[in-house]
């Protein structure tokens, strides 16, 4: 870069920034992750026939889609997304979800698992949480779209099995993962080759951390559910947790109902997924308060993730996200 | 044209190599723990669980194996099996960390976490010096032209912070990185057990006036830092962007129109700059040609440099499709259809002269069959020895013959450039990792 050049100036026209100890040359880390996730995305759909984005409407799925309009831009975005709808949802996720599919000219394509409860496919939990009864409804989603790579928001910080998967992960015709017997990842390869029947899932942001996806969705501007930030909501404390009143969860005898001010770190299952206490109202609140907590998300707001210490990895095998 | 805002610093990766017992899995704790990469919860589920292991130590000691230790097999035996990803950041920069177990697969699991680092941190027990597995560990690194070593020597409470000690381990590091041709060894004394030197600086070793660990971890330059500069553009075409697909109904009737035309390469830059009006050649095309447009998404870049992944509009209609490579001007190698090459291979099953492969190497996949298995690299002389074919775990030269052309260059002079997979062409599965290198006489 050359030395006549202002940093304003250098900082606008050219995607090389300076460092935080004034060297120039370096890109940041969101710049570095974002090159890798579009990279990632781009493979895929190079080199895969169908693929669709698991899309929840959570703040992982929508930096994954944000991450593939510029990843194709001008052209729109090459694939369908995917939501499996546990029928246990936020409405203002669902509402988010169907603006968001409009905005992009997208298809969303949609897994049931009320379909499934309501002709005997599945049944209902004892503890009633619906997070466990997605894998079938999912599967079959997959095989019936015949969608051979499956983008998913999931990064390796969230939990300790997440920490070993691949970036590009084979699943058999059971939708399982091997952890024992997965394909090394080197350089920038991937090796997403894969028989009839099986399908990958692929993961761009495995390498981001949940404040880096605040700083990213500062720095974007990406829209999210209202959720995500401070409201106020009825909820009653269970395991630690502030749980919702609605239409498919209330409070069990003994406890109390209270009026807090609330946000979610995640959007799950609404009966078992927590909100922390919170005042932030903004995403520089949130990149703020991620920053100074003591929790990580999942054991924060995850009733299932504390289940047991192999939580996770039990569920993936099956075939999960 | 956008403004960026740096936000965290730069990203910097690597790696954690070690033998058994030389304490690696308490240096990765005390590292993430002393920079508090930890959140309470998870420390307070691995207390519970060493409580229930019976780790010993002190009441609410810690086993940091268990942060890393990921899946239920590892736990239940006692090992780890895989390469962890593990994140922390500092205020100056945020860090990956692959964490490589060091008895099961160990070439393997190294040249993974190796692979794409910025840094590599060996450890070695002060009380027993440079063993076997250290020189393997180096040899391997070497040969992934990894910029940075970091020689942790570990325990150095036990010998009673003892100097001589560390000087005599640290000569035995010299003579091996002189040996190897290691360019940037760095040999820190540390206990990872009582933090000496790890985060910050111990009052310990009054005798060592270098940086603590983590110093080094923030202040070594990556290698797009190093090499961005040095080396010519390089981008590998992934697919074209163009609007047959359709537009984003984001944009506005005005830009539809604009873009009905485009044509857009899209890829990640491997190396060097590409600057608005650069002139750049593409192969297999063999057209000269020169850069009218670079974009990030929406927004339009006057320059942009390794790693980005970036979209590039060339002033004239090229016949270039996925596989394409894009380069500065004059600067492509000769397109090669026999590579010769030093490959780790990873797979089960050995690796035989006649067997049919495909070759993955930057955006293009072709057919090759090895031709020629060399000789095995003997990582504890670094002699090669003649062999009829390479067993798990082994390194070894091999010469393979190429169904299509290759704009490859070997791994010492440019690394995406050099690497390439070997996969299995019916199961799929990556057979073995190969680096180009310059035909032996």
């Amino acid at each position: 870069m050359s030395e006549n050049l202002t940093t304003a100036d250098a900082a606008a026209s050219a995607a090389r920034i300076e460092g935080p100890d004034g060297t120039t040359g370096a890109l940041d880390a969101l710049d570095a992750l974002e090159a890798e996730a579009i990279h990632v995305i781009r493979e895929v759909v190079a080199e895969f026939e169908r693929p669709v984005l698991l899309f929840s409407g959570g703040k992982d799925s929508v930096v994954v889609l944000h991450l593939a309009t510029k990843a194709f831009w001008p052209a729109k975005v090459p694939f369908p997304v995917l939501h499996v709808d546990t029928g246990h949802n936020f409405p203002e996720v669902l509402r988010f979800r169907d603006e968001t599919v409009a905005r992009l000219g997208i298809r969303l394509e949609v897994a049931s698992v009320q379909d499934y409860l309501d002709d005997g496919r599945l049944q209902e939990r004892a503890d009633g949480t619906r997070n466990p009864l997605q894998t079938q409804p999912l599967l079959d989603a997959i095989a019936a779209g015949r969608h051979d790579a499956v983008f998913g928001g999931a990064r390796r910080d969230e939990d300790k099995a997440r920490a070993k998967e691949r970036i590009i992960s084979l699943r058999d015709e059971f939708g399982q993962w091997d952890p024992r017997n997965q394909r090394p990842e080197l350089w920038t390869l991937y090796n997403g080759r894969h028989s009839v029947g099986q399908h990958v899932r692929a993961f761009p942001i495995s390498n981001w951390t949940e404040l880096d996806v605040w700083r990213y969705i500062e720095r974007e501007g990406i829209a999210l559910p209202p959720l995500y930030f401070a409201h106020d909501r009825d909820v009653y404390a269970r395991d630690g947790m502030w749980l919702a009143v609605s239409d498919v969860s209330a409070p069990r005898a003994g406890e109390r109902v209270e009026r807090r001010t609330v946000r979610y770190r995640t959007v799950g299952d609404l009966s078992c997924t927590g909100a922390v206490v919170s005042e932030a109202t903004t995403v520089s609140d949130i990149v703020r308060e991620v920053a100074a907590s003591t929790l990580t998300e999942r054991g924060a707001t995850r009733a299932d993730d504390r289940l047991s210490e192999a939580a996770m990895e039990d569920r993936k095998k099956d075939g999960y996200f | 044209m956008t403004t960026i805002t740096p936000a965290t610093g730069t990203l910097f990766r690597f790696a954690t190599a070690g033998s058994v017992d030389d304490g690696k899995s308490t240096l990765v704790g005390r590292l993430l723990h002393d920079s508090k990469a930890i959140l309470a919860d998870t420390l307070e589920s691995v207390a519970r669980t060493s409580a229930e292991r019976g780790f010993g130590g002190e009441p609410g000691a810690i086993d940091f194996a268990l942060l890393t230790d990921g899946l239920r097999a590892e736990r239940e035996q006692g090992i780890t099996i895989d390469v962890a990803y593990r994140y922390f950041t500092t205020g100056r920069r945020s860090f990956i960390l692959a964490d490589c177990p060091g008895h099961v697969q160990y070439t393997r699991n190294m040249v993974t976490g190796s692979a794409t680092a910025d840094a590599v941190v060996v450890l070695v027990d002060v009380r027993n010096g440079v063993l076997e597995q250290t020189r393997r560990h180096l040899a391997v690194v070497q040969l992934l032209r990894v910029p940075h070593v970091i020689v942790a020597v570990n325990k150095i409470d036990l010998v009673g912070y003892d100097r001589t000690a560390f000087d005599s381990v640290a000569a035995e590091v010299a003579a091996l990185a002189r040996d190897l041709g290691l360019p940037d060894v760095h040999t820190v004394p540390v206990s990872a057990l009582a933090g000496d030197n790890v985060v910050t600086r111990s009052e310990n070793t009054p005798w060592y006036d270098g940086p603590s660990l983590l110093d080094l971890l923030e202040e070594l330059s990556t290698i797009d830092e190093l090499e961005t500069d040095l080396e010519a553009l390089r981008l590998p075409v992934q697919l074209v962007i163009r609007p047959q697909g359709g537009l984003s109904p984001e944009l506005t009737d005005a830009a539809a129109d604009a873009f009905r035309d485009h044509r857009a390469f899209a890829g990640r830059i491997e190396s060097g700059t590409v600057s608005l009006g650069d002139p750049v050649e593409v192969f297999p095309a063999g057209v000269r040609t020169t850069v009218t447009g670079i974009r990030r998404g929406p927004e339009s870049l006057d320059a942009a440099s390794a790693p980005l992944s970036v979209a590039l509009e060339l002033a004239d209609p090229v016949d270039a499709a996925r596989g394409a490579v894009i380069a500065a001007a004059g600067s492509l190698p000769a397109p090669r259809r026999e590579l010769d090459a030093d490959v780790f291979q990873l797979d089960g099953r050995p690796l035989t002269p006649g067997a049919r492969v495909l070759v993955k190497h930057g955006t293009t996949t072709v057919q090759a069959i090895v031709t020629d298995v060399r000789g095995r690299l003997d990582l504890d002389t670094l002699e090669t020895t003649p062999t009829a074919s390479l067993a798990t775990n082994d390194i070894g030269l091999v010469r393979l013959k190429l169904a299509a052309d290759l704009v490859a260059l070997p791994y010492a002079a440019h690394r995406r450039a050099g690497a390439f997979l070997v996969i299995h062409p019916q199961d799929g599965a990556t057979l073995a990792a190969g680096i180009v290198v310059e035909a032996p006489a």
